[in-house]
């Protein structure tokens, strides 16, 4: 569904008024950007995930980086594009502008914690999956609760995290794509949580680049 | 719900009152603040330090024994041993460290016989260690028995395959670059070069090949061709896995007694414990990197927002370090407690910061900044405390409880960070109330301070400004200055307040901050800090040899206090060796030298070797692994997939090999290449000697030539990259102004950047008829009525454009009724009008009833000939109003004889800006409005009848209100006086005129409530319904044959001085004057609900709506929120430098302009300022809503469409093409999208297609 996303919000008749040519630059920069924070984080959260038991060369490093398939940052940076034009597509659609925290401030933050809950998922030693799924579980909806609380937010995150949940499932299931060590169901329990906050968190990126810079007077 | 108001209430009360204590003593708070600070993080100092550097512990040899596995403490030592002393070490490490030297040196050996023979010792060496065997009672131990064995390397080290030890044990030597294999090393024509060729090029973070193998560090090891000192040190390095004292005793026996060094000194008493922390790789650094990028950009974001205080970077350094200390608080308070933190603190800080957060310390700056300047410092703090309390004790209870609900997830490690976490809080909560809280106070004084005395210079370094008339306003200001108490210094440079292009914003910051400047200044810097770290050079070698040559303790390590009592002469205390050869005088003098005591070993050729260096053995040489890379142990073993993380060596005490070679030995182990290689004919065997120095400094020389060059044309190359990225991406006329094109259209200010927003010209109607500036205008939807500075009026349809009906200003009508019958007519296209004027000023309903008939066709008339005795030949252009094509009038509009017109015009314009609002200080009161608005020149100065000064307009009739205290009720469409009322004489400065309820508000600041009444039922929608003209006409001929107004109530004294502003809305009539105050009347009895205080400055404009929501400005920049209901005041923003001249407010926002050509757009519920629009001169205040979300604003000759919700400029519309626009003064929204712009004496009638589509 990836490639046909990014049209929607094209030819939606924002209530932005009449922005000939700059809708669209606009439009098409700040895909450039959601998508570039997309790979960045795709690569970051898949070291993340790599456990501790790598050696110090730099080649293995490099190694280490790209050891996930190769198309994996690109598709996370698509689906990171499609999802920050959605949320404030779907905000303009529903006619209730986002004004809950927009700030660039509370957006830091917000992915801040996201990081932390890839971080904590990766790192700590939980007693079993159940236990690590209902924590993450719970800090998603904190998430959510404390950064977005619209209801908008909620229903996408979760359709997110299903449908990317279902094409991971697919994915692994084909034996295109192997996760480490799946708990359930050919799959990691907690990845639904990371798909729901991830969304929340681009989403959060999305409005705030939607919504521009209220750029203050800059004093030289 | 009443329990949570009182709880509500104790909050604010407590933090009012904290805030007074704050306010009052800040440098005790501060001082205790930063005591509680140090103790709560004396624990901390129990901690080890971070970072990854490796702790020493050292046990004596004797009696030596692996500690045990299992940690029990002795009761009695607890401390004496670390914690990590536990266990066996990973390995027991002995190096065999190895002095050579040739000697005696012969002035025909090469450089190259420095070392030669010297390394081919060491496979001799390595032999007999790998040959040693133990034999004692428990039988034969070989050395293989207690080595470490290692096994393959990593397989990316394929290269080193030949290098390292495999499958064996561990033992190093410099004899592995060449396979431990002598006729190799023999046969290899390049010793240096072999050495060489694994060292990396770039810069080296860990241990070297060369350094592992060599097991000293570079500089010591003498392999080196420029060396002067000859003595060549390396050490063969064994690693055991278990500690066998007795092999090692053996060992140590055999080596000392095979090659003995007799002057050795080194006690090899105590093993040293190295422990190593916990590695950090690449692939966890980039996490954490990242999570501190994330970090710092919400710092910076957040403290970003911190605006309107002294010093922006004082308080957000001490916010950053409220949170920094609140954590480190946390972690010593923790430990107090006994909990000892596991987890990794680097790891989990940025998570904890963010946890923390800097929001209530945002707040609270923000609540205090936007209380009352006026105010006493204490006051302000103890208010914006309190009324940001509870939000701040409501946030920290929801974090409180979102942690307490983490540490039930019963994992340890989220439970320990939950509690971090939970101290942290209530401990940044301490500090923001203590520390955080003084510290704003104390700025908030010092801004005080500094506004006082700077309040002059502050005016003078305003940016000077270009337009005539523009000086008066500014004078005004500043003698309206001494009124205010307080202002507030913005910074003069607020052109880029602008959304522009995001690519223009990035090469505005690149070229605000110097970026790439100083980007390409840090490379530099950072480049040439790794070529003196790397040393590809020799660089380092070379300066310490020129460093050597000059110090008179040259021979370095070598060197021995030099003794005062010298023989030699201080004019060369240190003549290197090597100048001079060896030869009897020299030796003699040498002899005296106390620095040879150390007598030469070599019992044979003691004489022959005296000026050689002398191995000697020193306690530096005891501890030389100190001065390897600490890297250099966990990079040997990670080669083997070993790691020394967390876990700890041995290093067993050095035992110490010196060899002795004589030159015989060093000829004969050299390669045949030696002789000719390429070095020595720079410096043959009888020229080394003497050329030492400068032999070594030609090639180093070279080299650093080499360099230089190398870095400049990298240099350059770099700068002419960025020179062309720079060229892409800036606009060619970035830094002209005005040079291109693109700057002549118009003078929006986003044309200044470069930024062209989607613009289109559309056509306006034109409205011309008025001699001299528009000062009133008012419109219901269908008729626009203005008045000019002249007196007159005139009534358009808002649709056509046409002009109805003309009103002369009464003054003019004894002139015209002497001047001539004919003169009248003629200007009013009608030809009874002037008579219709005489009749109409009693207010009799006959003159009109008898005109009726001939109402409709006014407009035709005036296609007669214009004979106006005024000197307008603009009247030329005034007949086409009735012509069928209306929108050629603009392009025709170019009269004449309009000189005149505009002569005057720019006259009453000069005046203009100073004309509103009215300032009360120069001039006494009651005075000053009538100063304000009798601006027009003498000619046209009031008559008895006063100049009109407010205008209203509602369905068919407007009211006028004169300076002269008269109201007066007009028909629209007849052009007739309906009724008029003079009952005081005080001039009527505003109007109301609602549901025929009309109320003035007068200069002597009494209010006066009319009523007016007509015959049948007066309806004005019935009006707006109709859609045609003609038929509206007759339904308001019927409607309106008789009005009356009468007055229903007055209030005596209103307000003390004259009132400025006078709005109504949902029944309640709301003024403001100039008494600082604003009152709320009901509308039906005029009954005073509220006074409302709250500015320092007389108000100047007011805003109601139907929800009861009143937001009034004032003189002193403030824009004050009021709730309608209770009279409270809801927010107080501090807005613009200078009057807040006009108000409006959307459902979500507030829309201010003032003095200052700003437009603010803030966010109603919180007072947050959106963003601002910089206006262009002189059209501050023209600005309209058309919707909730459109922003129109005026221009030079254009009017622009904003996006309310987001600052963006949508549109920028051109009203017609010539280029010598006028500023829009006033902007009118119509209701059918239309939109009426002011520009000095004409109207422009715009209707945006765009506009009404959005509104549907």
């Amino acid at each position: 569904p990836a490639p046909s996303a990014p049209g929607a919000p094209d030819s939606s008749p924002a209530p932005r008024g009449p922005r000939a040519g700059s809708g669209h630059h606009d439009l098409v920069q700040r895909s450039l950007v959601l998508f570039s924070v997309g790979v960045i984080l795709a690569l970051v959260l898949n070291l993340l995930q790599i456990q501790r038991n790598v050696t110090l060369f730099p080649d293995e490093v490099i190694a280490t980086i790209f050891s996930s398939a190769w198309w994996v940052p690109p598709c996370c940076g698509t689906a990171a594009a499609v999802v920050g034009l959605l949320y404030p597509c779907i905000d303009s659609h529903l006619g209730e502008p986002h004004k809950f925290k927009r700030e660039w401030a509370s957006v830091m933050r917000c992915i801040a914690v996201f990081v932390g809950i890839n971080h904590a998922s990766a790192k700590l030693d939980f007693a079993n999956n159940v236990q690590l799924s209902l924590t993450l579980a719970a800090l998603s909806l904190g998430l959510w609760w404390t950064f977005d609380r619209s209801r908008s937010g909620l229903g996408l995150g979760i359709t997110i995290a299903f449908l990317a949940t279902l094409i991971t499932q697919l994915l692994v299931y084909n034996g295109v794509y192997q996760y480490t060590s799946p708990d359930f169901l050919y799959i990691r329990s907690w990845l639904p949580c990371i798909f729901f906050s991830g969304g929340v968190t681009v989403g959060n990126i999305g409005r705030q680049l939607a919504m521009g810079v209220p750029e203050k007077p800059h004093s030289d | 719900m009443t329990l949570t108001e009182r709880l509500r209430e104790k909050i604010s009360q407590a933090f009012y009152s904290h805030g007074l204590l704050c306010a009052s003593y800040p440098v005790p708070i501060v001082l205790f603040t930063g005591l509680c600070i140090l103790a709560c993080c004396y624990p901390l100092l129990k901690l080890p330090l971070p970072g990854t550097g490796p702790v020493e512990f050292a046990t004596p040899v004797k009696d030596y024994a692996p500690p045990p596995a299992d940690p029990d403490h002795q009761p009695g030592e607890p401390s004496e041993r670390p914690e990590w002393y536990v266990g066996a070490p990973v390995a027991y490490i002995q190096q065999i460290f190895v002095k050579t030297s040739v000697s005696p040196w012969h002035k025909n050996l090469l450089a190259v016989d420095v070392f030669r023979s010297p390394l081919s010792r060491a496979f001799q060496l390595v032999e007999e260690i790998r040959n040693h065997v133990l034999r004692d009672s428990s039988g034969t131990r070989s050395l293989e028995e207690v080595c470490l064995q290692v096994t393959d390397l990593l397989p990316g080290l394929r290269k080193l395959r030949n290098l390292l030890p495999e499958h064996g044990c561990l033992l190093l030597s410099p004899g592995n670059f060449w396979q431990n294999d002598r006729e190799r090393f023999h046969a290899d024509p390049d010793i240096i070069g072999t050495i060489h060729q694994h060292e990396p090029k770039t810069l080296q973070t860990s241990a070297t090949l060369k350094d592992l193998l060599f097991g000293v560090p570079g500089k010591y090891s003498g392999v080196s061709l420029y060396k002067k000192r000859r003595t060549v040190s390396y050490t063969i390095t064994l690693v055991f896995q278990h500690y066998h004292a007795k092999f090692l005793g053996s060992l140590r026996a055999r080596l000392m007694l095979l090659h003995p060094s007799p002057n050795c000194s080194l006690r090899a008493e105590s093993l040293v414990h190295v422990h190593f922390k916990e590695e950090i790789g690449i692939a966890e650094l980039i996490p954490l990197v990242t999570t501190y990028i994330i970090l710092f950009a919400y710092i910076y974001f957040s403290t970003r927002k911190i605006d309107m205080v002294k010093s922006k970077w004082g308080l957000a350094l001490a916010a950053v370090v409220t949170v920094l200390s609140s954590l480190l608080m946390s972690v010593g308070l923790c430990t107090l407690f006994g909990l000892t933190p596991t987890l990794n603190g680097g790891e989990i800080f940025p998570y904890l910061v963010v946890v923390i957060g800097f929001e209530n310390v945002l707040v609270l700056t923000k609540s205090v900044v936007s209380t009352p300047v006026d105010l006493e410092v204490k006051l302000r703090i103890a208010q914006g405390l309190s009324s940001e309390s509870w939000s701040i004790m409501k946030n920290m209870a929801t974090e409180l409880g979102i942690i307490l609900i983490g540490y039930f997830t019963l994992v340890p490690a989220i439970q320990e960070f939950c509690l971090f976490a939970v101290v942290g809080l209530v401990s940044d909560f301490f500090l923001q109330m203590l520390f955080f809280t003084t510290v704003l106070s104390i700025d908030i004084r010092r801004m005080e301070l500094a506004d006082l005395n700077k309040r002059l210079p502050a005016e003078a370094c305003l940016p000077p400004i270009k337009p005539v008339g523009r000086p008066a306003r500014y004078e005004r200001q500043l003698a309206a200055r001494p009124s205010m108490p307080h202002t507030i210094t913005l910074q003069p440079s607020s052109f880029r307040n602008l959304r522009l292009p995001k690519r223009l914003r990035v090469v505005y910051f690149l070229a605000r901050t110097r970026l790439a400047q100083r980007l390409i200044m840090a490379g530099t810097v950072v480049w040439i800090g790794i070529l003196v770290y790397t040393d590809p050079a020799g660089l380092r070698t070379y300066l310490a040899a020129q460093v050597t040559e000059q110090s008179p303790l040259g021979e370095g390590p070598l060197a021995s206090m030099p003794v005062p009592s010298s023989v030699l002469p201080a004019s060369h205390p240190d003549p290197a060796f090597s100048i001079f050869p060896p030869d009897a005088p020299r030796l003699a003098e040498n002899r005296t030298r106390p620095r040879e005591q150390p007598e030469p070993v070599g019992p044979a050729e003691s004489v022959q070797d005296a000026p050689v260096p002398e191995v000697t053995w020193g306690p530096e040489d005891e501890e030389l692994w100190r001065e390897l890379s600490f890297r250099h142990w966990p990079t040997l073993f990670s080669y083997y997939n070993v790691t020394l993380a967390k876990r700890y060596i041995s290093l067993l005490p050095v035992i110490p090999v010196t060899l002795r070679l004589n030159p015989r030995e060093a000829l004969e182990g050299r390669h045949p290449q030696d002789g000719r290689s390429s070095w020595s004919p720079r410096a043959p065997p009888g020229l080394w000697e003497t050329a030492g120095p400068g032999g070594a400094q030609v090639p180093g020389d070279v080299t650093l030539y080499k360099v230089a060059a190398l870095g400049l044309a990298a240099g350059i190359a770099l700068v002419l990259l960025l020179l062309c990225l720079y060229r892409v991406l800036c606009p060619r006329d970035y830094g002209q102004p005005g040079g291109s094109g693109r700057r002549r259209r118009g003078e929006l200010p986003c044309d200044d950047y470069g930024y062209t927003p989607p613009e289109t010209e559309i056509v306006p109607l034109v409205l011309r008829g008025h001699l001299m500036d528009i000062e009133c205008l008012a419109s219901d939807g269908m008729l626009l009525v203005s008045s000019c500075l002249a007196g007159h009026v005139r009534v358009w349809d808002a649709q056509t454009g046409d002009c109805l009906t003309r009103i002369p200003r009464p003054g003019q009508r004894p002139e015209s009724e002497g001047g001539g019958g004919a003169e009248a007519p003629g200007r009013w296209a009608q030809p009874p009008g002037g008579g219709a004027k005489t009749g109409a000023q009693e207010p009799g309903d006959s003159p009109p009833r008898r005109r009726r008939p001939r109402g409709p066709p006014p407009a035709l008339f005036g296609d007669q000939p214009d004979l106006s005795g005024l000197i307008d030949t603009d009247f030329a252009a005034q007949p086409k109003p009735a012509q069928p094509e209306p929108r050629h009038r603009a392009g025709c509009s170019r009269a004449a004889g309009y000189d005149f017109g505009r002569l005057v015009q720019r006259a009453c314009r000069s005046e203009g800006p100073a004309r509103r609002p009215p300032s009360p200080v120069p001039v006494p009161p009651a005075e000053d409005p009538a100063w304000d608005k009798d601006s027009p020149p003498p000619a046209w100065a009031p008559s008895a009848d006063g100049s009109i000064w407010s205008l209203e307009l509602q369905g068919g009739l407007f009211v006028v209100g004169r300076s002269s205290g008269r109201l007066e009720v007009w028909d629209a469409m007849e052009g007739e006086l309906c009724c008029s009322s003079e009952v005081s004489s005080s001039g009527i400065t505003a109007l109301v005129f609602l549901d025929r309820r009309v109320v003035a508000a007068r200069l002597n600041g009494c209010l006066d409530f009319f009523s007016l009444e007509t015959h049948t039922v007066f309806s004005p929608l019935q009006f707006r319904g109709t859609p045609g003209r003609g038929s509206s006409l007759s339904s308001l001929q019927s409607g309106s044959d008789m009005v009356a107004c009468r007055l229903t109530h007055t209030v005596p004294c209103a307000h003390q001085k004259p009132i400025t502003a006078l709005k109504a809305a949902a029944g309640r009539l709301v003024t403001g004057s100039q008494d600082h105050t604003l009152r709320v009347f009901r509308l039906e009895d005029s009954c005073c609900l509220f006074t409302l205080q709250g500015h320092s400055g007389a108000i100047t404009s007011v805003y109601v709506d139907q929800t009861m929501v009143l937001a009034s400005g004032g003189q002193d920049g403030a824009i004050c929120l009021w709730d309608m209901l209770t009279g409270s005041r809801v927010s107080h923003m501090f807005a613009h430098r200078g009057d807040v001249t006009s108000l409006t407010c959307t459902a979500s926002c507030v829309i201010s302009s003032g003095l200052d050509d700003l437009i603010s757009i803030w966010d109603r519920s919180t007072g947050i300022k959106l963003y601002s629009i910089q206006q262009d001169l002189g059209c501050g205040a023209s600005l309209g809503v058309i919707s909730d979300n459109l922003l129109v604003t005026g221009g030079q000759g254009c009017v622009s469409f904003w996006d309310l919700n987001y600052g963006d400029l949508l549109q920028t519309v051109y009203l017609g093409k010539n280029s010598e626009a006028q500023p829009a003064r006033q902007i009118l929204v119509l209701d059918n999208a239309a939109i009426v712009c002011n520009f000095g004496s004409e109207l422009s009638l715009v209707y945006v297609p765009s506009v009404l589509e959005k509104l549907d």
